[in-house]
C-alpha cells in the first residue's frame, strides 16, 4: 500500500471530505492530474471533472465543479466551491440541464452567455457521468 | 388620576404585548441556533482561504496586480449587510451610524450595494447612492449570491465605476455580543509579518498571476458569504436579546399597574363604604 497523505476537502458549507489517501485524482485546469504523498507543493484552479479519492478501503468518487486546491508533500487541501457525492445529485435534474445548455450553445447569443452554457453544460457532464 | 377600567385596559394591552415579543423571542432562539451553526460550518472554508491569500502574498509582496491596488475611480462601493426585518434592537442602526461615521466613505462618493432593506433605507435617507439592492438574498443566504455579488463588483471595478470596495456587517461574537464591523475588500490587503516559510516553495499552475485572478474572486465571495452567515445570527442574537428585554420590561409594567389597580380598587371600595356609612348614619 502506498504512503498515505491527508486529505481535507472543504466548501463553503462545509467539511466535504476529511481523511488519509493514497492518491486523489481530479482535474484542474491544465488537465486532469493524480496527486501521491510527496507531491512538490503547487496550488492549481480546478475544472470541472471527477474526483477519485483513493482511500485504504476503495475508491470513492465524487463531482468537483470549482474552486482551487493546495498541495504540499504531506497535505492536501481543496477548497471547492462546489463538491457534491453521486447521492447528492439528481439525475433527471442534470440531464436537464445538459439539454438546456446545449440548446443555448446551439443558438449563439452573447459571448458572456457562450462561456456561461459552457461551463454549465460541462457540469451537467460531469454530473451524469458520475452517476453511470 | 386613570380610571380602573383605563388601568385594567392599559395592562392588558401590555400582557398581549407581552405575548408577542415573548414568541418573537422564543422564534428568534431557535432561528439563532440554525443560523449560528450554519455560519461555524463556514469558517474552515474561510480560515483556509484566508491563510491561502496570505501566504500567497506575502511572498509575492513585488507582484503588480490589478487587485492588490486600489483603481482610478475616486467612488467607493460598500456591501451593507442589515436585515429585512425591524424589532432587533440596535441592530441595524449601528451599521447606519458605521457607515455615516466613516470618513473614507462619504455620501456623495459612496455606491451602496444594499443586502437588507433596513440599511438600504436608513442610508439612502441620508443622500448615500443606492446602486443595487440584493434584499431578498438575508432571507436565505446561499453561496452562489455571495459569487454573483462578487461578479458584479469586480465588473463595476474592471470599468473603473469604483476604485475601492468595503464590507460592512456586523460580526456575531457570540449571543448577546454583536460587533458592527468594516472591512476593506479591494484592493486586498494583508496583515503584516506572517510567517509562511514553509510556503516558500509552493508552485503555481498556469502561473502566480492567473492563479491570483482567479483565487481573489473566490477569497472575496468567501468574504461575503461568511458575512452574510454571520450577520444573519447576529441578526437573530440581538432580536433575541431585543424581545427578551422587551419581554423583561412587560412584566415589570404589569407588576406595577397590577399595584396601581389594586391600590385604586380598594380606594374605591373604601370610598363606598364610607358613602354607604355616611348615607346610614344621615338617615338615623
Amino acid at each position: 500500500m502506498a504512503d498515505l497523505f491527508k486529505l481535507q476537502i472543504i466548501t463553503p458549507e462545509r467539511k466535504f471530505y476529511e481523511g488519509d489517501a493514497s492518491m486523489v485524482e481530479l482535474t484542474t485546469e491544465e488537465g486532469e492530474i493524480g496527486v501521491y504523498r510527496g507531491h512538490i507543493p503547487m496550488t492549481a484552479m480546478v475544472a470541472p471533472g471527477i474526483l477519485k479519492i483513493h482511500e485504504e478501503g476503495g475508491i470513492k468518487e465524487a463531482a468537483l465543479m470549482s474552486g482551487f486546491l493546495e498541495i504540499l508533500p504531506e497535505k492536501i487541501v481543496i477548497m471547492a466551491e462546489v463538491a457534491e457525492w453521486p447521492e447528492e445529485i439528481d439525475i433527471s435534474r442534470a440531464q436537464e440541464a445538459k439539454i438546456r445548455a446545449e440548446r443555448r450553445l446551439n443558438e449563439k447569443g452573447g459571448d458572456i452567455d457562450i462561456v456561461r452554457a459552457e461551463i454549465a453544460l460541462k457540469k451537467a457532464v460531469v454530473r451524469i457521468s458520475l452517476m453511470k | 388620576m386613570a380610571s380602573i377600567r383605563d388601568i385594567k385596559r392599559r395592562r392588558d394591552s401590555i400582557s398581549s404585548t407581552e405575548q408577542i415579543t415573548k414568541a418573537m423571542k422564543l422564534i428568534s432562539t431557535v432561528k439563532l441556533q440554525k443560523s449560528r451553526a450554519k455560519a461555524e460550518a463556514s469558517k474552515p472554508y474561510y480560515d483556509m482561504m484566508y491563510d491561502t491569500i496570505n501566504s500567497m502574498l506575502s511572498k509575492s509582496g513585488t507582484i503588480e496586480h490589478k487587485y492588490l491596488k486600489a483603481g482610478d475611480s475616486n467612488r467607493k462601493a460598500v456591501i451593507v449587510i442589515t436585515s429585512n426585518r425591524g424589532l432587533a434592537g440596535g441592530y441595524n442602526n449601528n451599521i447606519a451610524k458605521l457607515v455615516q461615521q466613516d470618513e473614507r466613505l462619504e455620501a456623495e462618493l459612496t455606491d451602496i450595494y444594499a443586502i437588507g432593506r433596513k440599511g438600504k433605507e436608513a442610508l439612502g435617507r441620508k443622500g448615500y447612492n443606492i446602486v443595487q439592492d440584493y434584499s431578498e438574498v438575508i432571507n436565505e443566504p446561499l453561496y452562489r449570491d455571495a459569487s454573483d455579488i462578487t461578479m458584479e463588483l469586480l465588473d463595476a471595478f474592471g470599468q473603473n465605476r469604483i476604485g475601492e470596495i468595503y464590507l460592512v456587517y456586523t460580526s456575531f461574537k457570540n449571543t448577546v455580543t454583536q460587533i458592527p464591523t468594516i472591512k476593506k475588500l479591494l484592493p486586498v490587503e494583508m496583515t503584516e509579518g506572517s510567517d509562511h516559510a514553509d510556503l516558500a516553495l509552493m508552485n503555481y499552475e498556469p502561473n502566480e498571476d492567473e492563479v491570483l485572478d482567479s483565487i481573489i474572486p473566490k477569497y472575496m465571495s468567501s468574504l461575503i458569504y461568511g458575512a452574510l452567515l454571520e450577520a444573519v445570527a447576529s441578526e437573530n442574537g440581538a432580536r433575541m436579546t431585543a424581545m427578551d428585554s422587551a419581554t423583561n420590561n412587560a412584566e415589570e409594567m404589569i407588576e406595577e399597574l397590577g399595584l396601581i389597580y389594586n391600590r385604586a380598587r380598594q380606594g374605591s371600595i373604601t370610598q363606598e363604604l364610607t358613602e354607604i356609612i355616611a348615607g346610614a348614619n344621615a338617615i338615623s
